[in-house]
This record gives C-alpha cells, structure tokens and sequence, in this order.
C-alpha cells in the first residue's frame, strides 16, 4: 500500500518534471537562429513550398501556440520527421533506443556485479595484495574515459586476441531475431533461436565493459569504503559478542547497511550511460540511440534532438524513482521518513 | 579463590597508528570469579572498554596487536582460540551490553532480525528452532527487560524506538545468550540520569536473579558501590588498584584512587569535588615506571624507573603503588632515605 501510494506521488510529480522539460526542449529549439522550414526544406526549395510547410508547423502563431500543438502532438506520438532520416522521429526512436537499452542494461549488469564484487572482496582483504590490485586497477577505472577504454578494449580482445567479434550488434550472416522487445538477445530467446543469442551476446560484450568500467570502478570503490567504515561500527563487534557467526556479521549484517551508498551512486551513474554511451556507440558501430542524437546534433535535426532529450528525461525519472525503491527497500530510515511525511 | 572464571595475567593491548604505536593495555591483570560481580573504573581513555573488546577478541585486528598476555576463560587461553572454539565462547559463555545501545544496533534490520541471530547461535539446540520458536523466545526477552508490547518491538527499526528502550534491547539482547558473564559497558551513559537508574536497578535484579558473573564498567563510583562484590580502578592501561568494595571505599590506598574518590561531589557535609590535576598521558609514548607518576602527589624516584607490581595490602586488597612496598629492600631503602 505505501510503495502504491510512493508510486502515485512519484508519478505525479514526473508529469510536472517532464512539462517543465518540454517547454524547455520546446524553447532551446525555437530560439535557434534561422528558418526552421528553410532549414528542413533546403536552400533550393521553391519558396512556396516554404511557406507551407512554415503554415503546416504553425511557425507564423505565437510562441505558446506552437507549444500547444508541439505538445498536443507529442502526446500523440508525434514528433515530427527527422531531417536526416526522412523518417518519423518515433520510428526512428523505436529502432535505434532498443540498442541502446539492451547495452547500457548489459553494462548495468557488469557495473552492479562487478563493482559490489570487487568492493566486498577488497574490503574482506582490506590492505592485503588483492584490496591493493583491486584499488590500483579501480582508480584506473576511474581515470580511464570509456572511450580509450573502449578503443583497448577492441584492439585487444577483437582484434589482436580475436576473442570477441568487434563491430555492430550481430555477425553477418546470422539470422536477426524477431521484433519484440528490441533487444536482440530476449528475441532471440523467445524466438529459440539459441545460436543468435549467442552472438548477440558476445557482441555486447566489449562495448558493455567500455561502457561499465568507470562506473564499476566507482561502485567498487564505494563498496569498499562503506564496508570498511561500518566494519568499525559497534553493531558489529556486537553482533561478534554475542556469538552471531562471522558470516552472517559480515555478510548479511554488514553488506545491507553497506549497500545504500553504492545503490544511489549506482543510479546516478546508470542514468548518465545512456546518455555519454555515444562514443563507445561510435566505436563499436553500435546503432544506439546515443549515436543517433550526436548525429542530430551535428545536423541540427531538432525533432531528433528533441526526442532524444526527452527520452534520456524519461529515462532520468524512472531510473531515479527505481533507485528511490531500492534505497528505501534497504534503508528503514529512508522508508520510515517517508511514510512519516505522508 | 578457586578457579577463577576469568583470569587474564599480564596483557598487552597495542594499537598501530601512523607514527607507531598506541601502548594501550600495560599488563593488565585481571579477575573474575564464578558468580562475582566486579565494578571497573577509571577516566575515559583508561583503556577499560579495550580490555573488554579483548577478552571477546572483537577489537579490531589489525590495527589492534596482542604482542603478550594471557586470557584464560574457564580454564582456556581465549588469545589461542580459533573461530569455532571462540564462538562458543562469545554469546553462551561472555557477553556484552556496549555502552551506546544506538550504535550497537543496526539500523538497517528490525530488533527481530537482529535477536534471531544472537537467540539461534546460543545454544546447540536453538540451531534447530522454527522461525515462530525463536520468536518466542526473543519475546521472553523483552519482557524480562520489561518492555510492553513485545510483538511490535521485534518488527520495528532501531530508530523507531527511544533510547531508553533501545538500551533495554540490547540488555534483552545480551542476556538472551544466558551468559556465565556479562560484560555491561557504561549502560546507560547516554541516557538520562533517571532512565540510566531504571536501566542499572534492572540490570542489577536481572543478575542476581540468573546467578550471572558481571563485569560492570562504569565512571560512576555510587553504582560500583551498590552493585559491586569487588572493585578495580583502570589508570592508562594499568590496575593501579583492586579491593572488595567495603574497602575500597572506606580506604582507597593509591593515590589515583584517592584523587577519583576526592573528585566525586557529595551532598553532604558540603564538600567541593578536587579534580586530579593533569590528563591521562599519550599512549605513543607513556611515561616511564608507573604512569601515574607525572600527576602523582607522593611521586619518588624509584616510580620514574620502575613499574609498580601489585602489592597485596590486606585480604584481597592490592595495589600497585611503591608506597605500599613492605619487601625488605624497600625498607632499606627508607631507612637510607630517612
């Protein structure tokens, strides 16, 4: 009843989030310089081509106006053509965010496991020579862009080890899975199609540990110092005192109250992916959202930049509300407050 | 005596820091026998929690070190012990009531998640308990430390209750094991005056009423009075002192003794409390010979090389104080002074 009611406000307070998001994509795109029908059309389009096209987009009405029918549209699914495409924006976001999701969830994946591993094996070894490697290779992490990361990885493992194939989402020749969910390897799943999964995941591969590695590195090093701090807390020598075995001390005990640093660092970061994966994208010839919006805004194909902003918005929202349940889901004091100011 | 249930001879407690190291515990010894109830006093910073934390091998290690001594706990070195044996120990055989129950408690599990533990691991047979038996159990609990509703304490979170009752779980908590001794660290010092009293009148009945062993640290010298069989004062990782309680009060014989009893405020006879002057010395580099001599009045020379031994003054009553040497080069000594 209470995570409804969390879900409810939550929700509620996304509508005015996003509104305020909108008027600002709406905004930044109309107070670009130049003639957005000349610039759609071309400079040698006839001019009454441009002036239908400047009726057909309302640009002639006051600024509020075209908020409102730009608006009304988008709550449509409508949000305009892409200039460089020549394609529905929508469409174009139906193919290419799939990518982009089923990546950066992968390079989520790796993140979450990775950095809270190596965090609690650091920790156990505090000072030892597995804390000391794992410390040096996280700071690494850290330091290391994801591109570099990215472009090591690729020469390394794609190109000189050829363990992993390095370019796009599925060798040539194999056989892409149905449309269902967009990402290849559910797909692949759910159409038996075993040998394409297959593939599709060794091709997430490098460009998802690109993608993971500062995060991880972050994670990790977060786990570590949390755990180490609490290790000293006197619940702890109290639960040794009064026989509870070491296991459970160490495990249960202290990787609960140690997690709630990691997880909202956690979400921040996997919010952030979606939006700085365009290079590894790049690298990889990965056919990702991210890619598409830089691409957008090379070009200055403001309904795609519009919907890209929007989506990466969206996706801000639901993945702080998610990490919100997960710190609430760990931290009595974070739920119990909470429900107090209800 | 007979055998004692715990003895600790001669232990060094050492803590690596930065720039060397902290000479915490100075060989300490220590006592307790089966059923005795022993007050511990001493400043702050005298080294009486480690000492405890020690014989429950949770200091943390490193950056703790034990380079010496000697913790037998019913006949066995607890310093020897591997983690099966000293699990028997920690819970069944020692417990602990730590001084600030709101950091004792994780914040994160319910009072019910964190009893069920410390009730299940206590004894063989509770390893086999259902859920609901437990349960059961950890209510008893509660309701020997006198706490209502019993049911919803066991779902509630640490922050959901106050630290009276808080301190009352952990008591709950640390006798749940039916320990032979139970360590109480201060309990209640960060309560209330009034609730500190309620927390320490039943803790005293709880004791006495399960024939349990305590070893009871406090800076209150009127608690020591009331609930102590015996007494040893703490100064800078030494006992400087140890006598049944009658004595202790009707005769403090080392000078820091003297100087804590001064320190107290009576009420009557309009008395005004003397504090000791100077501060506990810095364990990097403690003085040498009793390390009480840079604020002891009666301080001679021979205290600046040597560290006094216990001295046994009276039944039971020792101290370690070179005033109180009667051996006969002691003597001589006066006589060749005077």
């Amino acid at each position: 009843m209470r995570l409804l009611g969390f879900l409810a406000r939550r929700g509620f307070q996304s509508v005015f989030v996003l509104l305020g998001l909108s008027i600002l994509i709406f905004i930044i795109a109309r107070v670009l310089p130049g003639d957005r029908a000349r610039t759609a059309l071309g400079a040698r389009a006839p001019q009454w081509v441009v002036d239908r096209l400047r009726e057909d987009l309302h640009l002639a009405q006051p600024l509020v106006a075209q908020y409102g029918y730009w608006l009304g549209d988008a709550l449509q699914g409508d949000l305009g053509i892409s200039l460089v495409t020549r394609r529905a924006v929508t469409d174009d976001i139906r193919d290419f965010l799939p990518a982009s999701l089923e990546l950066v969830l992968f390079s989520g994946l790796i993140t979450a496991v990775g950095g809270i591993g190596l965090g609690i094996l650091s920790a156990r070894h505090k000072d030892t020579w597995v804390d000391n490697i794992i410390r040096v290779f996280s700071y690494m992490g850290v330091v290391i862009p994801s591109f570099v990361a990215a472009i090591l990885l690729l020469l390394l493992f794609g190109l000189i080890l050829d363990w992993f194939p390095s370019i796009g989402r599925l060798s040539e020749g194999v056989p892409r899975p149905p449309k269902i969910t967009g990402f290849y390897t559910v797909d692949s799943l759910l159409a038996g199609q075993f040998a394409t999964t297959w593939d599709a995941l060794k091709h997430l591969v490098l460009p998802a540990v690109a993608l993971a590695l500062g995060s991880l590195s972050q994670e990790a090093r977060i786990t570590r110092s949390t755990m180490s701090d609490n290790l000293s807390k006197d619940y702890i020598a109290a639960g040794r005192a009064l026989g509870v075995p070491e296991r459970l001390v160490t495990g249960r005990f202290l990787l609960k109250a140690s997690l709630i640093p990691t997880v909202s660092i956690f979400g921040l970061d996997f919010a952030a992916t979606l939006s700085n994966a365009f290079l590894v994208e790049l690298i990889f010839v990965w056919p990702g959202i991210s890619r598409y919006g830089v691409n957008a805004m090379l070009r200055k194909d403001l309904n795609a930049i519009s919907a890209v902003i929007l989506i990466l918005g969206i996706t801000f929202i639901i993945v702080n509300i998610l990490v919100d349940l997960g710190v609430g889901a760990l931290d009595p004091r974070i739920r119990l407050r909470g429900a107090r100011s209800d | 005596m007979t055998e004692p249930l715990l003895d600790i001879k001669d232990l060094y407690v050492q803590f690596e820091v930065y720039g060397g190291r902290l000479e915490v515990l100075d060989g300490v010894n220590f006592r307790v026998g089966t059923g005795e109830k022993i007050g511990l006093v001493g400043e702050t910073g005298c080294g009486k929690t480690t000492t405890m934390k020690a014989i429950l091998r949770i200091l943390p290690e490193p950056p703790a070190v034990i380079p010496r001594g000697e913790i037998t706990f019913k006949g066995r070195d607890v310093l020897k012990m591997n983690s099966a044996e000293l699990s028997k120990v920690r819970g069944r055989g020692i417990s602990m009531i730590f001084q600030d129950p709101t950091a004792a408690l994780n914040p994160v599990f319910t009072i019910g998640q964190q009893f069920e533990p410390v009730i299940r691991y206590s004894s063989p047979q509770n390893r086999r308990l259902s859920r609901r038996e437990i349960r059961e159990k950890a209510i008893v609990s509660l309701q020997e430390v006198a706490l209502a509703d019993p049911e919803r304490l066991l779902d509630s979170y640490p922050l959901q209750l106050s630290g009276g009752m808080r301190q009352r779980v952990c008591i709950g908590m640390a006798l749940a094991t039916h320990p032979e001794l139970l360590i109480a660290d201060e309990p209640g010092t960060s309560l209330d005056v009034t609730i500190q009293d309620q927390v320490l009148r039943l803790l005293r009945e709880l004791v006495e009423e399960k024939h349990t062993s305590v070893i009871l640290i406090t800076h209150t010298l009127g608690v020591v009075r009331e609930t102590a069989d015996r007494v040893y004062v703490m100064y800078a990782g030494n006992m400087v002192e140890v006598a049944p309680t009658p004595k202790l009060f009707a005769n403090p014989l080392h000078p820091y003794t003297q100087g804590l009893m001064q320190a107290v405020p009576k009420l009557t006879g309009g008395g005004v409390a003397h504090g000791i002057p100077g501060r506990i010395p810095d364990y990097l580099s403690p003085p040498s010979g009793c390390r009480f001599h840079t604020r002891c009045p009666h301080v001679m020379d021979i205290c600046r090389r040597e560290k006094p031994p216990f001295f046994s003054v009276d039944g039971g009553h020792q101290v370690a104080c070179f005033l109180y040497d009667k051996s006969p080069e002691a003597r001589r000594d006066e006589a060749v002074a005077a």
